[in-house]
This record gives C-alpha cells, structure tokens and sequence, in this order.
C-alpha cells in the first residue's frame, strides 16, 4: 500500500491527497505517453514509406507536406472518417476488446522505459522483467483478434501468432537475462548507468559474448513485432491480412499504432541493453550538468540523454525495416526451426558463457590475473569442443536416418 | 495497517489501498465465474486471462513484486496463450461443453464449494495477518528485510534466498521439470523407425 503512496508523490513530487487526485495524476503522465506513442508512429510508418521506396527504388510519398511527411497524418484523419465495420458472425465484445488490449500491452511498455537519468515515469527494479511480461499480454490481444473476427484467415493468423510467441518467448528471455546477469540488475536505470563513460563501456562491448547475446535478442524482437522475416501472422500474401482482416477504421489504426510502439519499445530496450542508453558514449557531453552547473545544466544533459536514446532507437528501428525489405518471410516451420532448435540452445550457451565470463572476471579485478586468463581460455576451448561433439553426433543420428541398413552396426 | 497513525492522509490511505483491492478483487472473482458460467471454451480462455490478471494484481499489491509479474509471464504469455493455441488447433465442433453437466454434478459442486468457501474464510479469520513491512520493521536486522523495507523489491531477496537457504528444493525443483521436458520430448517424438510412437 505504501509503494503506491511513494510510487505517485515520486512520480508527481507531490502527495495526492484524494482519489481524484490520484486519478488526475495518472492523466497528467497517460497524455504525453500517448502523444509520444502516435509521434512515434507518425515518424516510423513515413519512415517506413520512404525506406521501402529507396530500397525499392521508388521515392514514396510526395505530396503532402515536405516529402511527404504529413501523409501518414492525412491516413489517420482519412482512417477517422471511416465507418465502424464489425463482421456480422463476430463476436462483438471480443472484437472490441482485442484491438484495446494489443494497444495498452504496448502502451504500459512506455512506463518503464527510460528517456534520460531523470525522464522514466516507474523506474521499477524489476524493469526488465515487467516489460517482458506485457510484451506476451499482445499475443493474447492479438489471437482474440484473430478468433472473435470469425474468418478463417484471421484464425490461421491468430495459431500462427501463439505459435510464434512460444516460439521466440524463451530466447528472448534468456538474452535480456544474460545482460542482468552483466549488469547485476534488473533495473533499465542501474543497467544504463553501468555504462556510463566512453562508448567501449557499452555492454555490446563489454565481453565477446554480447555480440551474440544481442543478435539473438534483436532476431527475437523482430519476431515479437511481426515484423518481416516473422510476419507470419500477417503474412499478405497468404492470410490476406492475417489477424487484423477483417479490422477497419480506427480499430485498424490502432493495431498498426501498437506495432510501431512496440517496434520503438524493442529498440529502446535494446539501446538500454547494449548500446548504453541515454549515454552518447562521450563522457564530456553525457555529464556536461558538471560543466554547466544549476538547473540549466540538468536539464542540458537530460535533453542531450533523452535526443541520444531516441535517435539510437530509431536507428534500430530503421535496421528492423531495412530487414524487413530485402528479406524474404519465411515460412512456419522455418520459424520454429530457428528459435526452438537455434536461437534456444545458442541463447543457454552464451548464458553460460556469459556468467562465468562475469564469475572469472568480475573479482579478479579486470580479468588481469593468469587464473582468470586460464578459466576464461579453458570456457571458450569448452565450448567450441561441445559444438564440435554436438556437430559429430548430429551427423551420426543423420547417417543413422538415412541408411537403416547400417542400424546393427551402430 | 502500518498507515494508520497518520492522521487524515493515513485515513485515505487506507480507504484507497481498500479501493484498489476490492477493484482488483472483483477484477479476479468476476472472470472466475465468468470461466464457471460462460457455454464457449474460448470464452473460457479469455475469461482465464481477467483471473490471472487480477491475481497478478493481489500479488503486486501485497509488494511481492517479483511474484505478480512472474505470474504475467509464465501464466498469461506461456500457459494462456498455449491454452489458447490448443483449443484453437483441436477443436473443429462448435465449442460448447455445457450440454455434458448433469444437474446432481452441478449440486455437488455447489455444495463442495460452500464448504470449502466456508473452511477458507474461518482459516482467514483465524489467522493472524501481516505485512511484510509489519513483519519486519521490529527487527530491521536483516538486511534483506530491509531491501523489502526500502521498496528495493523481493527479486533481490528470494534470489538470495533460492540460491542458499533453498537450493535443494529448488534444484529439486529444476530437476522435476527437466524431466517433464524430457518425457514431453519422448511422448511427441516421431518414431525413428517409420511408425509413429
């Protein structure tokens, strides 16, 4: 009870003394969030535009406004002007429902997510976690989509979305738990500041592993935004629209809104994990309050920190549409194949490796002493003999496989 | 209540921490009978996530921070959703089960659950509630009870915990599921030599 007292009167500076209070509190942060959400969206579906036009060798939208850059806010008002369409063998209430629920996963993402030092509205302790978890309530929004809409290509795009999501879950999982096991926690914050100083403090940089460790994450993210190689559950070409078919106006718009918030949430968070945050990996600007001194100061360094991780974040999400434009979708099976039988046994080895790297290191004072040297030697020798092991084996079970003959023998 | 002593603002505290858990209460119970009453599995399923939702809520609220979200992920993004997945892959026939309950079966059930409503509400009565932070505060020796204290969380705390005190039952544990996945694997393997197992 006491944690949401100290939660808002931190969160506001103030202590609310009614519910109404309370509740006019919460509106005071929802608004900008939301703002921020449908900024975020308007930026990425014209960047969208343009990226696949480039690639494409097109120029994409024109017309409205410099480039064409108002032309997604000309959709949204044509978007609102459309009629509410619900099937007629739909179940209405979830119908409804679904659209809400993929939104507000995205939406409570925004929470925790940090702008700079002192922009995050809940720096939780568990941040990591927290986002984690509201990611899979989308899933959930996304297969009542797909069932309550009654057509047979949003059912197959709402099975093809639950099988994604067991699919990519646990990779996911393990690569955000390989960097709290760098950072030591769970909090966006406290994983920032342990990359605080010059840009090779990053933990992208901080052992030979992460490199790995954040591919995995970043091939997972695609897939926990249905982006292309993983839009199956969209798939165009196949499912007609998959799981938002039969989804129009502004029910339509909110699906597409969420997912270019979760494309930014994916981004943020791997800024946090690997690419130092807010930090701009130059020590000089990222405490330039030192410099400056009083009020103006902080908040310099907080609008630098705040720039720095959203341009970073955009960058990734430019990274995402760029894949998603010259890569080919691949099929069910394939997805499976890569995140239960690559991603998953990948992401337990770099786990692995990525905690006795931090158990040899982390208290021998920098790794400089011969027996961390040898430990660390002896980790990497371990595991390039077990995938060598694991190599042979495989190709036996396959010789097995394919001669039945040679079944007495072995 | 720990807020008690602090005049007006402690009052509304109180009757605010009395608003948020009977919100999420009835966010609990409401679905629960929901899953009870509703003719359509799938319904079913989606009346589950209300449930898990608001448990996940109770359990924040009681600051077992690390609990409720745990129960977000494992039980919302894994169980529900696979949940879900299976109704939606097995089930051809209009999904209706209710035509199958008997009414002496509906009797019974009502009757157990008196009972049980009963033996759970006088357990309540009879035990003797506290906050973590009531719990506690007295000593403050602890230094994991004070990370409570502080607002630091439980994940540090029962981490500590799962790793010293608690190994074995929790590599106990850890076993027990391996050997689930293991037999789950074997049970679904298709077998090698041509038929299926």
């Amino acid at each position: 009870m006491e944690s949401y007292f100290t939660f808002v009167s931190s969160v506001l500076g103030f202590e609310p003394t009614s519910l109404l209070g309370f509740v006019g509190a919460i509106a005071v942060w929802a608004v900008p969030i939301t703002a921020f959400v449908s900024v975020v969206g308007l930026v990425s579906i014209w960047l969208e535009r343009k990226i696949s036009a480039h690639i494409q060798c097109r120029v994409g939208p024109m017309e409205v406004g410099p480039h064409g850059a108002l032309q997604t806010l000309a959709d949204g008002i044509k978007l609102l002007g459309k009629e509410d369409l619900v099937p007629a063998q739909a179940d209405r209430i979830l119908f409804g429902l679904a659209p809400m629920l993929v939104f507000a996963s995205t939406f409570v993402g925004f929470a925790v997510i940090p702008f700079s030092q002192k922009a995050v509205i809940a720096d939780l302790n568990l941040g990591i976690f927290f986002l984690a978890a509201v990611g899979s309530l989308e899933a959930i929004g996304v297969v009542m989509a797909g069932w309550s809409s009654n057509n047979k290509w949003s059912l197959f795009g709402a099975i093809r979305a639950a099988t994604q999501v067991v699919s990519y879950e646990i990779p996911l999982g393990l690569s955000l738990l390989a960097v709290v096991v760098v950072a030591g926690s769970m909090s966006l914050n406290d994983i920032t500041q342990a990359q605080s100083g010059w840009v090779w403090n990053w933990f992208l940089f901080r052992n030979p592993f992460m490199w790995a460790v954040f591919l995995i994450y970043f091939i997972a993210s695609l897939a926990e935004c249905k982006r292309a190689p993983f839009d199956l559950p969209e798939a165009e070409s196949e499912l007609v629209s998959g799981f938002h078919t039969e989804y129009s106006g502004m029910r339509f718009a909110i699906f597409f809104l969420a997912e270019y918030g979760a494309m930014y949430i994916v981004s943020a968070i791997a800024v946090v994990l690997f690419f130092g945050g807010w930090y701009t990996g130059i020590p000089f600007l990222d405490h330039i309050s030192g410099s400056i001194g009083g009020t103006t100061g902080v908040v310099v360094e907080n609008l630098i920190g705040a720039g720095t991780i959203i341009v970073k974040s955009f960058l990734l999400i430019c990274v995402q549409m760029w894949i998603r434009w010259t890569l080919p979708r691949i099929r069910l099976d394939q997805m499976m194949d890569l995140c239960l039988k690559y991603l998953l046994p990948f992401s337990l080895v770099l786990l692995v490796a990525v905690s006795l790297w931090q158990a040899f290191q982390g208290p021998i004072d920098g790794g400089n002493s011969v027996m961390g040297m040898i430990m660390l030697a002896a980790t990497v020798a371990s595991l390039i003999w077990m995938r060598r092991l694991a190599g042979r084996v495989s190709k036996a079970s396959a010789l097995r496989r394919e001669l039945p003959v040679v079944k007495t023998g072995l | 209540m720990s807020a008690a002593g602090r005049g007006r603002e402690g009052e509304w505290a109180l009757s605010f921490h009395a608003i948020i858990f009977w919100a999420l209460a009835a966010m609990t119970i409401v679905p629960a009978i929901g899953i009870v009453v509703s003719k359509n599995i799938v319904h079913m399923a989606f009346w589950l996530l209300g449930t898990l939702l608001g448990v996940a809520g109770l359990y924040l609220h009681m600051e077992a921070d690390f609990l409720g979200m745990t129960q977000v992920f494992v039980y919302i993004g894994g169980i529900n959703v696979l949940l879900l997945f299976g109704i939606m892959l097995t089930n051809r026939e209009p999904l209706y089960v209710r035509a199958a309950v008997k009414r002496p079966a509906i009797a019974s059930a009502v009757l157990l659950g008196v009972v049980v409503a009963v033996g759970l509400i006088q357990s309540f009565g009879a035990t003797e509630w506290h906050t973590v932070k009531d719990a506690v505060a007295p000593g403050l020796a602890d230094a994991s009870a004070k990370a409570v204290v502080n607002g630091d969380g439980t994940a540090a705390t029962l981490g500590t915990y799962l790793l010293s005190d608690y190994i074995l039952p929790f590599e106990i544990v850890s076993i027990l599921l391996l050997v689930v996945l293991v037999g789950a694997a074997y049970i679904a393997r298709r077998d090698p030599e041509g038929g299926s197992a």
